[in-house]
Parts: structure tokens; C-alpha cells; sequence
């Protein structure tokens, strides 16, 4: 682990164990993985498979049980302190009694920046997001997509070059889904941002990404690795398009192989 | 307008005149007997409404009538200088202020208890027990002793009165302000841990807001609960003012007609409180984004 490793993200022989009241449960085991610059890459699997616990793992919010990873050339620990990542949860998290423009602030005020400089941020950030004109608001006021819109625009907002998203759009109905996972597409190709994104719907992961990681249950760990032979320009009706689905068809495959049906 | 008529003042004008109603009956049964030996010995044997109104027209009644109490209230709070010993207002202003003191008392002591439990596991485990137990004790068996402890070092008037106040209303503070505090969404502490926020910056940014709506409900029932204190703490100091003097006064010299009055202006002081702090509550709510009721 150099710290000249062009890897944003590194991972080998990865593990990780809960320890629970039913005994040990291996969320993530040997998982092998690297993610360069610039990468759009999705995490897909069924529920239990880890998905989400390897995003957390990446953000320090867990910590491995065994095997190791760097993000950015450094722990997960370390890159944390240096705000190497912006994280999108499930759920919007907005604090209610922020608006749209204090919450958006605050990681800078934490960062500790300059009220200019905060103003500034906050309105390039609202801006990639299409929320100009909300600042004001409160979260209450805004739609679903609106507010998971401006948690994106937050984890933004200090402008680190890795974004983890976690099942963001989970939530959302189907419409909206696809207005933001275009808006998202636009965003990565403007800002050139290295993301990861966990979901469990096939044709977004197809959609959006560059690789996509397919993941199994019990253990949790990566059953397959898909490369995408998209073009980086992507229509919505791209995902009409035989190589769209035949793309999605091994991403089926994946699950299905990796997928324990006897119980 | 016309939906708060009637949601709310219909049921509650409702209940009051039922109250009033069944007050009136038990004013006439329990005044009954003292009537009857009054009468056997003026040896007059007047009709049953004659009989009824002179049982809700004695000087010291066992129970008065809520005319009586509603007449002594009035002039005891609007007829009189507010500077009289005999006014309700100069009475539950001398009562009040202690209230508020250790209305402040209590509430800063309560938030100062509830960050330490949050920030110290040592704490949470040590200071927690204590706390509950402390209210447990009967307050009108400590309150003597604060008075008398105090003044033995100089201490009188509002502070010792304050203090009983504090000893009551800490305790709804600290549990509720616990709570408040605690009260963040994982994912939110989450969201302050991918900042790498510190803890002060957690406890400002999050913990602090976040417990605000917890604050002011339970300085609902502490601000009601300095009240209890300040009264109580005013009986068995001899005090020469303030409802509580004015409870043990007219329990001295049976002035039961008195007494009800003083229970009535306390009632409303309370009411008064409760809402104040009600309003104060919305009106942060407001300021803080929340959704209009």
C-alpha cells in the first residue's frame, strides 16, 4: 500500500464477522476488489449479502475482522479524518430543523470553512443537484426525490472525489428513480467523481455503472465481477438496447449462481 | 375558529358545568349538619330551599360554594391594592417568584445532570439511581429541613423556597433532556462520523437540537412541579406571604372560603405557567423549521 496507489479503493482477502447473540455471522468474506479513479461502480445482491456492510467498511463505519483494504492509499480510518469520501445513506437524513441550504452546510462548518466560501459551495452543490431555488425550504417541504436530491447535494458538498451511495434511490418510486439516475449520470460525468453506489435493482446498476459487483448471501462475499460495455453516453431508452440486456442478463446470472436456493 | 369551538371549548365548557354541579351538591350535604345545629338552636325550621340557601351562605362552610369561592376570588384579586397582604396577586407574585427561580434553577441543574449521564458512562450508571431515588423521598418531610439548615447559615427568603422548587423540578428535566439527547437516528450520528465531527461538534450540530422538542415538555410538567415546591416550601417556614401562606392561614382560622380561593389562584398561576412554556415551545418549533401543526 503505497501511498502512491492509483487505486481509490483496494481490498484483499477482506473479511468481516458480526459476533452476535446466535453466534458469528460472516457478513463479508475474502472479498477481493479494486476500484480506480473515476469508476462508477455497483454493488448488487439480495439482502444479507454484505453490500452495504462493504460501504461501510470503506467509510469506516465498520471495521474488517480480517484482510485488508486502503481507500485512497491509506486505512479507512485515516482517509475518514481526511474527508476523503461524501456518503449518501438510504435515507435521505436531512436534520428537520436545518433548510435545504444549512444542511448542505453542515459538513463545511465542520471543516471549518469561511462563511464566503461556504455560500459559495453550497450554491455550485445545489446547482449539480437542480435544486436552486430551495434553499429556504425545510425538509418537510420537499419531495422525497427533492430531499434525497439535497443529501447528495451534502455529500458534495466538501468535494471529495470518492462518493458512497447506499441504495440512495431505494426508496423512491420508479419515476422519479430514473429522472435521478440520469441527474446522477449527468453529475458523474461533470464532476468526474469516483462512486460507489449499492443497489438491488438490476437494470439501475446496469444503467449507471462502469463494473458492476455482484454479491451473494451467507457468506456475504463477491460472486462476480461484470464490465460494462456501455458507452458513457446514456439515454433513458438505452436499457431498450440488446447490449443493455444482455448486460443485465449476466447480472442475473451472477445472482443466481451465487444464490442458495435450498433454503 | 368554528373547529376549535367545537373540539375543544364545547367539551371542556361541558365537563366545567358538571364539575360545578356536583360541587354544588356536595356543597349543600357536607354544609348540611353544621346548617341543622345552627337552626335547632335559633330554633327556626325553615323550607328546603330556604334550607339550601343558607347551607351555601356560611361564613366558613366545610365545603363553599363555587359562588362563594368565585366571589372571594374576585375580590381578593381585583378589588384589593396588589400591594395588600390580602391580595391574590401580591400573594401568588410572592409565590411565583420563587417559582421561577427555581424554575431555572431546576432546568439548568437538569440539563447540566442529563449532558453528564450522555457524555460519562460512569456516570449514566452511578447518578442515574440517585436521581430516581431522590424523588422518592417525600418533599414535605425535606423541605423543613432545607429551610431550617439554610437559615442556620444565614440563607432566607427565596433562595431556601427556590431550592425545594430545584429539588422537584430537576428531576423531569434531566430524565427528559437523557432522552432528548439519546434521541439522534443512527444514521445521523453515522452522517456526523463520516465528517469525522468531533464530539463537541455532535453534541452542538446534533445531540443539542435534536433534544430540543424533548426540553420543552418536560419543562412543562417541571415548571408545574416548581410550583408544588414553591408552595410547599412556603408552609412550613411560617412564611407571611404566598399561596402556601395563605393555604396555612386560612386552615389556622378556618377560612375555608379562603383557602378554596388560594387553590383556585394557584390553579391558574400553574395554568398560566404550563402555557407560557407551551408557547415558548411553539414558537422555538417555528424557528427551527418544524411543520405547522
Amino acid at each position: 500500500m503505497t501511498g502512491q496507489s492509483p487505486a481509490v479503493v483496494s481490498a484483499s482477502k477482506l473479511g468481516l464477522t458480526f459476533q452476535t447473540n446466535d453466534g458469528p455471522v460472516q457478513a463479508l468474506t475474502d472479498v477481493d476488489l479494486t476500484i480506480g479513479k473515476g469508476e462508477f461502480v455497483s454493488f448488487i445482491g439480495p439482502s444479507g449479502c454484505g453490500k452495504t456492510t462493504l460501504l461501510r467498511v470503506i467509510a469506516d463505519l465498520e471495521k474488517p475482522t480480517s484482510g485488508s483494504i486502503s481507500v485512497n492509499g491509506m486505512t479507512p480510518e485515516q482517509a475518514r479524518e481526511k474527508r476523503a469520501y461524501g456518503y449518501v445513506f438510504q435515507a435521505a437524513a436531512l436534520f428537520p430543523w436545518r433548510s435545504i441550504e444549512r444542511n448542505v452546510a453542515l459538513p463545511l462548518e465542520i471543516i471549518g470553512l469561511s462563511k464566503a466560501e461556504q455560500v459559495e459551495r453550497i450554491k455550485r452543490t445545489l446547482d449539480l443537484v437542480n435544486l436552486s431555488g430551495f434553499e429556504k425550504k425545510y425538509p418537510w417541504q420537499l419531495s422525497g426525490g427533492m430531499q434525497q436530491r439535497a443529501s447528495i447535494a451534502r455529500a458534495l458538498a466538501f468535494d471529495a472525489d470518492l462518493l458512497l451511495m447506499d441504495e440512495p434511490f431505494g426508496a423512491l418510486d420508479e419515476i422519479v428513480r430514473d429522472h435521478l439516475n440520469k441527474q446522477l449520470l449527468e453529475l458523474w460525468e461533470r464532476t468526474n467523481k469516483t462512486i460507489c453506489f449499492v443497489t438491488h435493482s438490476i437494470p439501475e446498476a446496469v444503467y449507471l455503472s462502469t463494473r458492476i459487483v455482484v454479491m451473494s448471501p451467507r457468506p456475504g462475499r463477491v460472486s462476480d465481477v461484470i464490465e460494462s460495455t456501455l458507452p458513457k453516453e446514456r439515454p433513458l431508452h438505452i436499457r431498450e438496447t440488446p447490449e443493455f440486456l444482455a448486460i443485465a442478463a449476466r447480472v442475473r446470472d451472477g445472482l443466481h449462481a451465487g444464490h442458495s436456493y435450498e433454503d | 375558529m368554528i373547529d376549535s369551538f367545537r373540539d375543544k371549548i364545547i367539551p371542556v365548557t361541558s365537563i366545567l358545568v358538571g364539575i360545578v354541579v356536583v360541587w354544588y351538591v356536595f356543597a349543600v350535604i357536607l354544609n348540611t349538619p353544621f346548617q341543622r345545629d345552627l337552626d335547632r338552636r335559633a330554633n327556626e325550621t325553615p323550607g328546603v330551599v330556604e334550607f339550601i340557601g343558607k347551607t351555601l351562605a356560611q361564613p366558613k362552610p366545610t365545603l363553599p360554594a363555587p359562588h362563594q369561592v368565585a366571589v372571594n376570588f374576585f375580590e381578593n384579586t381585583f378589588l384589593r391594592s396588589v400591594t395588600s397582604s390580602r391580595s391574590l396577586v401580591y400573594n401568588a407574585w410572592v409565590t411565583l417568584s420563587s417559582t421561577l427561580l427555581g424554575f431555572a434553577f431546576g432546568t439548568t441543574l437538569g440539563i447540566v445532570i442529563a449532558v453528564g449521564i450522555v457524555h460519562v458512562a460512569t456516570l449514566d450508571r452511578s447518578l442515574m439511581p440517585w436521581i430516581i431515588a431522590s424523588q422518592t423521598i417525600p418533599i414535605l418531610a425535606v423541605a423543613p429541613m432545607i429551610i431550617v439548615v439554610l437559615a442556620a447559615i444565614g440563607i432566607t427568603g427565596l433562595i431556601p423556597k427556590a431550592l425545594i422548587s430545584t429539588y422537584l423540578s430537576f428531576f423531569p428535566v434531566a430524565v427528559g433532556m437523557v432522552k432528548g439527547l439519546r434521541s439522534p437516528e443512527i444514521t445521523h450520528l453515522d452522517l456526523m462520523h463520516t465528517y469525522n465531527a468531533s464530539r463537541a461538534q455532535t453534541f452542538w450540530k446534533l445531540r443539542v437540537p435534536a433534544s430540543v422538542p424533548f426540553l420543552f415538555t418536560s419543562m412543562k410538567v417541571a415548571v408545574a412541579a416548581s410550583l408544588v415546591g414553591a408552595i410547599v416550601g412556603e408552609l412550613p417556614t411560617g412564611a407571611v406571604a404566598g399561596i402556601g401562606a395563605k393555604l396555612l392561614a386560612g386552615a389556622y382560622y378556618s377560612q375555608t372560603i379562603d383557602i378554596w380561593s388560594a387553590l383556585v389562584a394557584g390553579s391558574v398561576v400553574a395554568a398560566l405557567l404550563v402555557m407560557v412554556v407551551g408557547i415558548a415551545g411553539r414558537l422555538v418549533d417555528r424557528a427551527m423549521g418544524g411543520r405547522p401543526a
